[in-house]
C-alpha cells in the first residue's frame, strides 16, 4: 500500500470532472439519484447519489456487508429474484429509469453482468457463447460471428479455437471467468457490471483479467465491485467507496472521486481510515 | 458389535427372502423353464403358466403411468424450487406431500368408484370414437383398464417424482440460473435452457426410482386394472400385473407347480425392481452430489 505511485495512474484528465466540457450529462452511463434499497422490510442501502460515466471503470469498493453487490443487482434489475427486495429512487440508463422500467430484458442484455464465481452453463464452449445471441432469434451466420468476435475480445478465442464444441466445464478457473465475459459481450452490451470477478482466481488469471478489463474500457462502461482495494487502484479510474452505517444498519456512499484522488487525497476520514487499514 | 449384527439384519433379510423364493418356486422353475417368461396362457386347470401378459402388464402400466407423471412432477419441481412465490409454492409443496400420506387401497377405492366412470365417460368414450383406428388406442372403452390403473399409478408415483426432481433442481448451483437471468433469459428460457439440462440426470433418476415404485404397487392397481390375463391390445382393454395376479390368486394356490408359478411371478418382479432401482441411485448420486 506504500507506493501508490506503481499503480496504473487512471486516464486522469478525462476523468477529473471539473477538467471535462461542460458537456458532462452525456458522458454519464449510469445516474443514479436518491437510491435506496430494501429486502423486505430491512434497508439494505440509503440514499445514494453518484454517476457512472461512460467508458471508464467504476469501482465500488468497501468492507464486506457495506452493499457493494446489492448496489450492483440494482443496476441490471438481478433483485428482482430476491423475494420482497425494493429500490426506490431512480437511476437513470440512457434517459430510462433503471428501478421502474419493464423493458426487462432488454435491459439484461445491454448491462451484463459477470458473477463472482463462473457458472458454465452445462453445454459446449460455442453454445455457451452463442447462448443470449439465439435468444435474441440472431441467425446462424450472425451467431457464429458474435462468437468468434466476443471469444476474441475476451482473449480467449486462442486458446479454444479448436475446441468449441467441447463442454465448457473442461476449462480452467481463470478461462471460464473469460467465457463468462463473453457469454455476455456477444449481445453487445453497453455496461458490464462485474461481482468481484477475481476473487475465485489465482494472481496470473487475475493479472490476466483486468488487462482484458482495461482493454475492454475502450468501448464499454465497466463496473467492478471488488474487496481488493490494489485491484480497484490498479484498474478503475473512479472509485465509490461505500460503508455500513452503523446505526442504521445500512450500505451509504462515503466517497466517490477519480481513483487517483480517493486513494492519495482521501476528503473523507472515513475513506483515509479504510484506504490506509485503519478500518475496524 | 451388537450394531453392526442389527445393521446387517437388513440386506441379509433381503438375501434370505430372494433365496427363500428361488428355492420355492424351483418347481416351475425347472418345469417351464425360460419359456415361462414368454408363454402366454395362464391356466392353473390344465397346470399352463406363462408369465408374459403380467410382465407386459407391470410394464406397460408403470410406463404408462411415468409417461403421465413425468410432465407434471417436473412442473411441481420448478415451482418448489422457485426462490419467489412462496404461496404457490406452500399450497403445491403440501398437496404433494398428503398425496404421499394417503394409503393405497384408499386410492384404488376411489379409482374404482370416482376416477374410473368419469375418465370412461370424458376421456375413454371421446378417444376411442375419434381416434380408434389407432391400434393402442381402440375401444372398447371399459372403466377398468390398463388405462385407469395407469392413472391412478401416476398419481401414486406423483409425491416421489416431484419431491426428489425438487432436490434435483434445488442442487443446479445458484450462478447457473444467475448468469441465464443475466443474459436476458425469460423464466421459461431459463429453467427450459439451462435448469433442466443441468438437472436432467437427476430427473431421470427421479423417474426411475418412481418406476420401482410403480411396478410394486399392488393393491390400488388391482382394483383397477381389469385381472385378465392376456397381453392387452388396446390401453383401454383389461389387463394383469405381476404383483396383482399374486394378491389374488396365492389364497386359492394348491399343489405343488400352482404355487410356486406364483412365486416366480415374485422373483420376476423383485429382480427387475431392484434392477430399476440400482440404476436409478446411480444416476441419482451422480447428479446430485457434483452440484453441492
Amino acid at each position: 500500500m506504500s507506493d501508490l505511485s506503481a499503480f496504473r495512474q487512471p486516464v486522469v484528465q478525462a476523468a477529473r470532472p471539473e477538467l471535462r466540457a461542460v458537456a458532462g450529462i452525456s458522458q454519464n452511463k449510469l445516474r443514479i439519484k436518491e437510491l435506496s434499497f430494501y429486502y423486505d422490510r430491512t434497508r439494505a442501502l440509503k440514499d445514494l447519489t453518484f454517476d457512472i460515466p461512460e467508458r471508464r471503470i467504476t469501482a465500488i469498493i468497501g468492507p464486506s456487508g457495506c452493499g457493494k453487490s446489492t448496489l450492483l443487482r440494482v443496476f441490471n434489475r438481478m433483485y428482482d429474484l430476491v423475494p420482497r427486495a425494493r429500490a426506490q429512487g431512480s437511476v437513470l440508463f440512457e434517459g430510462e429509469d433503471i428501478v421502474t422500467t419493464r423493458r426487462l430484458l432488454e435491459l439484461r442484455q445491454r448491462i451484463g453482468m459477470v458473477f463472482q464465481r463462473p457458472s458454465p452453463f452445462p453445454m459446449s464452449i460455442r453454445d455457451n457463447v452463442a447462448f443470449a445471441p439465439r435468444l435474441l432469434g440472431w441467425g446462424s451466420a450472425r451467431v457464429k460471428e458474435a462468437v468468434a468476435r466476443s471469444l476474441q475480445a475476451a482473449a480467449l478465442w486462442d486458446e479454444v479455437k479448436d475446441r468449441l464444441g467441447d463442454s465448457a466445464t473442461s476449462l480452467s478457473g481463470g478461462q471460464l471467468q473469460r467465457l463468462s465475459i463473453a457469454r455476455c459481450l456477444a449481445v453487445n452490451p453497453e455496461v458490464i457490471l462485474m461481482d468481484e470477478p477475481c476473487s475465485a482466481l489465482d494472481p496470473i488469471a487475475t493479472l490476466k483479467i483486468e488487462d482484458l478489463m482495461v482493454e475492454l474500457a475502450r468501448d464499454y462502461t465497466i463496473v467492478i465491485v471488488t474487496h481488493n482495494m490494489q485491484q480497484a487502484a490498479r484498474v478503475s479510474d473512479n472509485t465509490a467507496f461505500m460503508l455500513m452505517n452503523q446505526a442504521e444498519r445500512c450500505g451509504e456512499l462515503i466517497e466517490f472521486a477519480p481513483t487517483h484522488e480517493l486513494f492519495n487525497q482521501p476528503r473523507d476520514r472515513r475513506t483515509e481510515d479504510y484506504i490506509t487499514g485503519r478500518f475496524g | 458389535m451388537l450394531t453392526t449384527a442389527a445393521a446387517l439384519v437388513a440386506p441379509l433379510l433381503v438375501l434370505a427372502i430372494v433365496l427363500v423364493l428361488a428355492v420355492q418356486s424351483a418347481p416351475a422353475v425347472t418345469r417351464f423353464g425360460p419359456g415361462f417368461l414368454f408363454g402366454t396362457s395362464w391356466n392353473p386347470v390344465t397346470l399352463e403358466f406363462g408369465a408374459l401378459p403380467f410382465i407386459v402388464g407391470t410394464l406397460a402400466s408403470s410406463a404408462i403411468a411415468l409417461a403421465l407423471a413425468v410432465p407434471v412432477g417436473v412442473a411441481v419441481a420448478l415451482v418448489l424450487a422457485e426462490p419467489g412465490a412462496r404461496g404457490l409454492r406452500g399450497a403445491v409443496g403440501t398437496g404433494v406431500e398428503l398425496l404421499a400420506a394417503i394409503p393405497s387401497v384408499v386410492y384404488g377405492v376411489w379409482a374404482l368408484y370416482v376416477m374410473a366412470p368419469f375418465v370412461y365417460l370424458h376421456v375413454e368414450v371421446p378417444v376411442v370414437q375419434r381416434l380408434g383406428w389407432i391400434g393402442a388406442l381402440s375401444g372398447p372403452p371399459r372403466q377398468t383398464s390398463l388405462f385407469t390403473a395407469s392413472l391412478v399409478l401416476a398419481i401414486m408415483v406423483l409425491p416421489t417424482l416431484g419431491a426428489i426432481s425438487r432436490d434435483v433442481v434445488r442442487a443446479v448451483p445458484k450462478g447457473l440460473r444467475e448468469s441465464a437471468v443475466a443474459l436476458g433469459a425469460t423464466w421459461w428460457e431459463t429453467n427450459w435452457k439451462v435448469i433442466l439440462p443441468a438437472a436432467r440426470g437427476g430427473i431421470f433418476g427421479a423417474g426411475v426410482l418412481a418406476l420401482g415404485r410403480a411396478l410394486g404397487e399392488t393393491i390400488a392397481v388391482t382394483m383397477v386394472i381389469g385381472n385378465r390375463p392376456d397381453v392387452p391390445a388396446s390401453i383401454f382393454a383389461p389387463a394383469y400385473t405381476l404383483a396383482s395376479v399374486i394378491a389374488n390368486e396365492f389364497t386359492e394356490a394348491t399343489g405343488p407347480v400352482y404355487p410356486a408359478a406364483l412365486l416366480e411371478l415374485g422373483l420376476v418382479l423383485i429382480l427387475v425392481t431392484f434392477a430399476i432401482n440400482l440404476l436409478a441411485l446411480l444416476l441419482v448420486r451422480r447428479s446430485v452430489e457434483p452440484a453441492r
